[in-house]
């Protein structure tokens, strides 16, 4: 099979008509380029979108508050309710399934309201419990996020984002342990979270001051007030299931409609990560079947063409049949000489489309300081190769049986 | 050598057309036979069997006593690599290769080494005095060359027969002489010899003249005094 001869030939009869090869070539390069391309794109463009999601916990939900729509219980519909801590201890003795409830408080910010001798800048402020962090990891650049101690105790302390530590510290100092003023109160900062351009609830977390909830609803006289619930499930319980539980109780607790639609707001991870997942599967889908379509007409290209080749050869193929030439040499050769050309503009594709991906990757990596995103696994080359090594030999079958089917005389009659 | 009985073939594209009807024939080993006849007597379609490139409908060839009869195409390729050497009209050299390389063809099918099969096509070609032309392309060979590349193609693989079809055909009358020639001195050496032509001048310069007239043989003329010119007026000498 691998031998030097066959290969020369098979160099030979290539660049007999390098036009005509060229052209072949490039149908095949040019559709396995926009294959990988396509997915490379497809790929990037979901972890660019992932990327926004990541360290939420995607089995979550949260709930606030909106106008009732119906009358109920003798209160008039329109009416606006708030969710209390008592919902939040009700919630976590009868929902089964609940893994975390974590009630929240936010603020938007007013202007100056955070200072630290001479530094002072506006940022908004949330109030959480400790196990928030479970539902949306804060990553800590220092110290460290709230606890239940400080919970409990009402400490008044506080975690910053790190456009906070920028504005009020000096590059480099410790800010661990130093006193900030958040609208007149003061705080000791005990840890600052690095953020990101994850999705969050209010502010940009980097733009934004957590502190203790119980302490929150005491300093800016909120009572038992929560803006914002968030739940999450156990491993293995559906969310929409404790979503139900929870918007019941919600509903009884403050005396709403159980029909009604517009009381309780919520917002369901889960279902928005299938929602995206099924939209990159589209994507991934849509990407193998242009690619594969522009790769396949590609293909029949090189068909065509061996088809050509071999009409072009027949008297070639009589006399070296009349010389002994078994049927699969001639089919031999017709098939080598196809997978060769399919073969190499492939392979050449492939790499060509890794060389634009690494290039739409390094541009953009540029302002965004990410990773490599835009390009194709290892995998889908080896599989892209596979697919291209298996087409070429298939292309070369139709061709190279007609080859096979050339008798001599008739060939040799031929002038 | 070889020994035809009763060989029959008909086409069947279009109306049928009994080709062979019939043909007898037995050729020793070493003899220098031709076979002449008018376009449309069969001579063509004789070589072809005779060649394995074809095959016959009833009847029975044997060559060095074994039986051609209905073989697959890689068994036939074998025989014919193995036990003949063609000869065309045409040359049919393959015009990308050297005449080195040409010659060396049939070795390639029986999967001798490149080395070998070189050396051994240049010690051919040197035979037949185109040593200097190893390299050459056919096209920047004259025909005669050509004619005697295809000549030490034909004779590389060491065959049983030579079938040579029209070998003058193409080519002019001095060095027809010539090519006619070397197929003699092979024949000198031993070698089978079976030449289609319609010149009878060629014919004249063989031992034997087998005639073909509508598919039967009409009359086998020995000729082994070189005399059978005398009665033919289209000689070309």
């Amino acid at each position: 099979m691998f031998d030097l001869d066959r290969w020369n030939e098979i160099f030979v009869t290539i660049s007999r008509n390098k036009t005509r090869s060229f052209l072949t070539a490039f149908g095949v390069f040019w559709g396995i380029f926009m294959l990988i391309a396509l997915l490379g794109g497809g790929n990037g463009l979901e972890k660019l979108i992932s990327g926004q999601f990541e360290g939420i916990a995607s089995n979550s939900c949260f709930f606030w508050s909106g106008r009732t729509s119906e009358a109920y219980k003798g209160f008039r519909k329109g009416r606006y309710w708030r969710m209390n801590n008592k919902d939040v201890e009700i919630i976590r003795a009868n929902v089964k399934g609940l893994e975390v409830i974590a009630p929240m408080l936010s603020t938007w910010a007013n202007s100056d309201n955070v200072v630290r001798g001479e530094k002072k800048g506006t940022f908004s402020v949330q109030g959480n419990y400790a196990s928030y962090n479970k539902i949306d990891n804060h990553k800590m650049m220092f110290g460290r996020y709230l606890n239940d101690i400080d919970l409990k105790e009402h400490r008044k302390v506080c975690v910053i984002g790190s456009r906070v530590y920028e504005t009020l510290f000096n590059r480099g100092e410790d800010p661990l342990g130093h006193d900030i003023r958040i609208d007149g109160v003061y705080f000791k900062v005990i840890g600052v979270g690095e953020g990101g351009d994850n999705i969050s609830f209010g502010d940009d977390k980097r733009n934004s001051i957590t502190m203790p909830l119980t302490v929150m609803q005491r300093i800016y006289n909120y009572g038992d007030r929560v803006d914002i619930l968030c739940a999450m499930a156990q491993p293995g319980i559906a969310v929409s299931e404790i979503h139900q539980q929870i918007e019941t109780i919600l509903k009884a607790n403050h005396s709403i409609a159980p029909h009604d639609k517009q009381a309780v707001n919520s917002f369901n991870l889960e279902t928005m990560f299938s929602q995206v997942a099924g939209l990159f599967t589209g994507v991934k889908l849509l990407a193998w079947i242009v690619g594969f379509g522009t790769l396949f007409a590609g293909i029949i290209g090189v068909s065509n063409i061996m088809m050509v080749t071999v009409r072009e050869r027949t008297q070639e193929i009589g006399v070296r049949r009349a010389l002994g030439a078994r049927p699969s040499s001639i089919m031999g050769q017709i098939m080598s000489e196809s997978f060769t050309i399919t073969a190499m503009a492939g392979f050449l594709g492939i790499s060509f489309g890794v060389l634009v991906l690494q290039m739409v990757d390094l541009g953009l990596s540029k302002d965004a300081g990410e990773t490599t995103v835009f390009q194709i696994d290892f995998y889908t080359a080896i599989v892209s190769a596979t697919i291209i090594t298996c087409m070429g030999t298939l292309a070369g079958l139709g061709p190279a049986f007609r080859a096979m089917k050339i008798k001599p005389i008739e060939a040799l009659s031929e002038e | 050598m070889i020994k035809l009985e009763r060989i029959n073939k008909t086409y069947y594209s279009g109306a049928p057309l009994h080709v062979l009807k019939g043909i007898d024939l037995h050729i020793g080993k070493g003899e220098l036979v031709s076979i002449m006849g008018a376009s449309g007597s069969g001579k063509s379609t004789l070589l072809n069997i005779l060649g394995i490139l074809d095959n016959y409908d009833t009847g029975n060839y044997y060559l060095n006593d074994v039986l051609i009869k209905n073989l697959g195409e890689t068994r036939a390729a074998h025989f014919r690599n193995k036990l003949i050497g063609f000869i065309f009209q045409s040359f049919n050299l393959i015009n990308f290769k050297n005449a080195m390389e040409n010659v060396a063809l049939p070795l390639y099918y029986r999967k001798v080494g490149r080395k070998t099969r070189n050396r051994m096509a240049v010690e051919y070609l040197d035979r037949l005095g185109l040593k200097d032309w190893a390299h050459h392309m056919p096209n920047e060979l004259s025909g005669g060359q050509k004619q005697r590349v295809a000549i030490a193609r034909a004779l590389i693989s060491k065959p049983q027969i030579i079938l040579a079809d029209e070998p003058t055909g193409a080519l002019d009358s001095k060095t027809s002489a010539e090519v006619i020639q070397i197929l003699r001195d092979v024949n000198r050496e031993g070698m089978t010899m079976i030449i289609v032509t319609h010149e009878s001048g060629i014919a004249n310069l063989t031992d034997k003249i087998i005639r073909l007239r509508d598919g039967v043989i009409e009359r086998i003329d020995d000729n082994s005094g070189h005399d059978a010119s005398r009665f033919n007026p289209d000689n070309i000498k």
